[in-house]
Formats: C-alpha cells, structure tokens, sequence
C-alpha cells in the first residue's frame, strides 16, 4: 500500500517568540526549525504500517525551500521518497492554501492511506488533515491513537475527551489525524542518514493559492489574565517564601 | 443571523455549547441554536432558555451516533438552505472531526480554537498561535457564512442572555443518505479502570517536559508527597510512558480544579491550559520567564526546578 504522510516544518518548541516590526508575524528570520511533532507520530505509524504490510510511505511538505530539512529528516528515518510543493508563500499560508498546495503535490499518485499529525505546534488549526480528505474525495478520522488495516478496511482508534476512547472503521483510501503518543519515535540511524542522501525529493511547484480565506491582521505577546506574583532571590529564598504564601496568603494547606 | 451548533450526546446536551451560545450572542446579529441529532427535542427544549430567536432540532435516525460524514451532509444542507452569516461552534473534539470538512464543502472560511472576540463589521476573532506564546487577530474572507469555533472555556456559558420567554423549537428533517456514511462507529470505552481520580485532589503537583528525563520524577513525587498532593503531567509525559495516561491533565486527559496546581516544568500549552485553568491557586515553576503558564498564574518562580524544588521540600518540613 501507499501511504502518503505530510508534515510541517515548524519553528522549534525552545524559540523565544518575538512579534515582528509589522506585528503580522513572528521574526523568524534566524529561527531553528524542526519536524512539527504531531507529525513525526504520523510518520512513525506509517513505517510500522510498511513494517507490518509492505508497501511504500511518502512523505509530503507544502512550504519554502527550507522544509527540504523535515523533508530528508524523513527519508533517514525511513520514508521511501518525498515530494516538495515549493512556494514561499506556503510559509503563513491558512489551512485551505496548504490542502490545496498538498493535493497538487499528490497530484495522480494512487494513495491508499494520508496520515497527518492532528494539528501544527505554529497555528495550530487542525484542519490541514480533514480540509485534505475532502479535497481528495475520501473518508477521514481524526485524533487517532490506533491503525489497523485489514484488506480494503481501516479501523482506527479515535481519541475522546476525558480519557474515552472509540473505534471506527471505514474503507481506503482514507485521510487520518494522528495524535501525538499513538508510538513510541524512532530516530534517524547514520544508516538511515546516509541512505537519505541517495533518495529523491520531487519538487513541484506550489499551485496558484485560492482566495485566502482569513486574514491575520495583528499578531502580538497575549494579556496577562491574572496578576502574577513572580517570587524572586536565590532558591532557597524563592522557595522559603512561596511555601509562606501558600500557607499564609493562599491558604492551600 | 448567527448560527449555533450546540452538541449533545443520547439526548444530553454537552455544558461547552452554551460558551458557543455566549460568543454567538457577543456578534450582535439575531442568532439560532441547531443541534444535530436522532431524537433532540429535549435538548431543543433545554437551548431554547437563551435569549435567541429560534431552536432547530435537526433529526434523521442517522445522526443519532455522531459521524463525520452525517454531520458534515446534515448541517450542509441546512446551511445552504438558510441565510446564516456565521456559524458558531465550540472546540470540541467532534467538531474538530467535522467542522473543517463542513468549510471545505461549503467552500467557506473556518477560523478554529478562538479565545476572544471583537464585535465589529467584519468581526476580528482571536486566536493563540505557536503554542500559546502569541495572539492573532484573524479576520475571515470570501462569501458567507463563516465558520468559528471557540475553545473551551473563552467564554463563560452563565454569561449566556436567557430569553423572558421560551424561544421557539422547530424540528427539521435533516437531509441525510445513510448510505454515503462511511464511518462506521463502535461505542465509546475507557482503556482500564482509573486508579486514580484527578478531579478529586485538593492539591496537585504537575510536571511537564522540562522535568527533562524520567529519573528526575522521583523529585517530583517527593515534593508531591510533602505538599499532600496528587502527582499529575501533561500529555508529553504520559506520551513518553513515565506517568501513566490516567495522570494526564488536559485536553485529552482529566479536567481539574484543585486547591492548588502546582506546574513544574509546563510552558503552558493550550491542551494543557484548558485542563487546569479552573484551579484556585496557580503555581508555576520554570526556568523560561516567558512560558505561556506564567500568564495564569497566581504564584511564579522562573528558575531552574532543579534548584527550587529540593529547597520547597525542606521548606515544607
């Protein structure tokens, strides 16, 4: 089977986050970037899904030149080969701009399985996956902690809130949000590295973006909702006073 | 008009869909409350205590277990019929299945997990991006209706206007191929019996990623022990096995609001906030000043919980 999974390069976790000049972005300009984790989940299971069933993975990326990174990072830990749809515009582009960016970069693949991370650590939409699924005519779950293929059906494991959990089955080809612990990572092994360097990344260009459909108009640091006490001085003196606090002021004990 | 779609579940209402009713009541426009379902009359009954003009029950049999397939065909021809400019929905997991479908078959804007709102011709949502660390004012384009939906919790569901009056119900066939379903769903479960009840605990002492490695929760688990509280995590500490799920805090895990929440280590992601914003007294201990948590917390130490913590544990002795 063919199982196509995107991921997103995204600015990395530890990033000191600053608006820009104009206040419609961030300055990332000299951010370090890394494989959106959500996704990396979504790869995994789609190597264990190869493992278990043969077949191919291709990993998929709708961004600039830089997402090449996430891109090979991939391919050393195990995907067969990839396809960038290239456009700098992709970089902010909103969830229905990246769907279709990334039904282009399909373009006439045949695909059995599309498998995603649940959302993006950057906007965070949750949408990219599901907008995806209709744009290609197919099924779709979403937050799922369990695959199982058997023949031409899909079963998977849907996470609710507050701890329940449900099973669902649906036919192939099919669209799956993938959420972050459905596995345990691997890394990318020297091996793995060095076989990266001899597979292909398929560049197509971005299609024309349709309309946009938001707009971001401000970006800026949030408001504080609470009137935060920080507790300043050495350790000691820090935690000497906020177990007095809690006692005292809080009452918490 | 302003279009909510509230959720329910075997005929009863999810709470986190009047927050839905209070945002829709904020954009000014007439609004109507839609709930999807098998048999919804009561529920229909419960929404038309707000103040809107009118309650859709929208039944066909096969909505009555929730599918992205039903829903999505179920409420397009709804919307297609009707003049609504948007729709309104929480930040639930089922709308997060269906929401983004129903846009793209409409071809419309969804703007997703909005904290506020700003009234206005057009109206600016807001959402955070980048795990929390910024606001985005976002405003949507392109023909109406647009969608939105709002996290849970951004809007306060006592802050919905009650009508004087009963609003009227009218129930809708709703248009539905059962065959076009392709979801096919079993029931809901649990993994195992909760040894533990979050939800309970008066105190909780909860750790993030920047515990760093699994060792360092022995730490932890003292302090917890001193404080005579329940030790807790978010969703990356349970994903990588050194707490088991049913100590997750968040979204996807326990929704609590003890005495006291103690979060070391937490940035203070969203999944996370959502689960633990209701505490009475917040603490946090982490060593990056700008970590989102510190935004909602009481009490703040930005230092390294290496440092801080065996120094609480004498303190408290």
């Amino acid at each position: 089977m063919v199982i196509v999974v995107c991921i997103k390069q995204v600015v990395t976790r530890e990033m000191q986050v600053r608006v820009n000049d104009a206040r419609t972005w961030i300055r990332d300009g000299e951010a370090s970037w890394e494989l959106n984790e959500p996704d990396a989940y979504a790869l995994e299971e789609a190597l264990r899904l190869r493992e278990k069933h043969g077949g191919e993975v291709v990993v998929i990326s709708a961004g600039p030149a830089r997402v090449t990174q996430v891109l090979r990072e991939a391919l050393a830990r195990g995907a067969d080969r990839a396809i960038h749809v290239d456009g700098e515009h992709l970089a902010t582009a909103d969830a229905f701009t990246a769907a279709a960016a990334l039904a282009a970069g399909l373009g006439s693949e045949k695909v059995d399985l599309v498998l995603t991370g649940l959302q993006s650590d950057d906007q965070g939409f949750a949408q990219v996956g599901v907008v995806l699924a209709e744009k290609l005519g197919v099924s779709h779950s979403t937050i799922i902690m369990d695959v199982q293929v058997q023949g031409e059906t899909l079963r998977v494991k849907r996470e609710l809130e507050g701890g329940w959990f449900q099973w669902i089955a649906m036919p192939l080809p099919a669209v799956l949000t993938i959420q972050s612990g459905i596995n345990q990572l691997r890394y990318a092994t020297l091996k793995g590295i060095m076989a990266a360097k001899k597979k292909e990344i398929r560049a197509v260009p971005a299609p024309a973006a349709p309309p946009a459909r938001q707009r971001i108009t401000a970006v800026y640091m949030p408001e504080k909702s609470k009137q935060t006490r920080m507790i300043g001085g050495s350790p000691a003196e820090a935690a000497a006073e906020l177990v007095r606090a809690l006692r005292e002021d809080a009452r918490v004990f | 008009m302003i279009l909510v779609v509230a959720e329910q579940k075997d005929g009863v209402l999810n709470r986190a869909s009047w927050e839905a009713v209070a945002a829709a009541q904020q954009l000014g426009a007439p609004v109507t409350i839609v709930v999807p379902g098998a048999a919804v009359a009561a529920v229909a009954a419960e929404l038309a205590q707000a103040d809107v003009a009118e309650v859709i029950a929208l039944e066909h049999e096969a909505l009555g277990v929730y599918t992205a397939d039903g829903f999505v065909q179920a409420l397009a021809a709804l919307v297609t019929a009707g003049p609504a400019s948007h729709l309104v929905f929480t930040h639930t997991y089922q709308t997060r299945d269906y929401a983004p479908k129903l846009a793209a078959r409409l071809d419309r804007a969804l703007v997703t997990d909005c904290i506020g709102l700003k009234p206005g011709e057009p109206p600016v949502f807001v959402r955070p991006m980048f795990q929390n660390k910024v606001n985005a004012d976002v405003v949507l384009e392109g023909p109406a209706p647009h969608l939105a939906t709002f996290q849970i919790g951004a809007f306060r569901a006592d802050a919905v206007r009650k009508g004087t009056a009963a609003a009227p119900v009218r129930t809708v066939a709703a248009s539905v191929d059962a065959g076009a379903i392709r979801q096919k769903p079993e029931a809901p479960f649990r993994e195992a019996k909760q040894a533990v009840d979050l939800t309970q605990a008066e105190r909780i002492v909860s750790i993030g990623r920047g515990i760093k490695s699994e060792e360092h929760i022995a730490l932890a688990r003292q302090l917890a022990e001193a404080m005579h509280a329940e030790l807790a995590a978010s969703r990356p500490i349970c994903d990588s096995g050194w707490l088991p799920m049913e100590r997750q805090v968040g979204s996807s895990g326990q929704t609590v609001a003890p005495k006291l929440y103690l979060a070391l280590g937490i940035s203070g992601a969203i999944q996370h906030v959502v689960g633990m914003k209701g505490a009475r007294t917040i603490v946090a201990i982490n060593k990056d000043p700008e970590a989102p948590i510190f935004e909602i917390a009481d009490y703040g130490i930005a230092a390294d919980l290496f440092e801080v913590v065996p120094e609480m544990i004498k303190a408290l002795k």
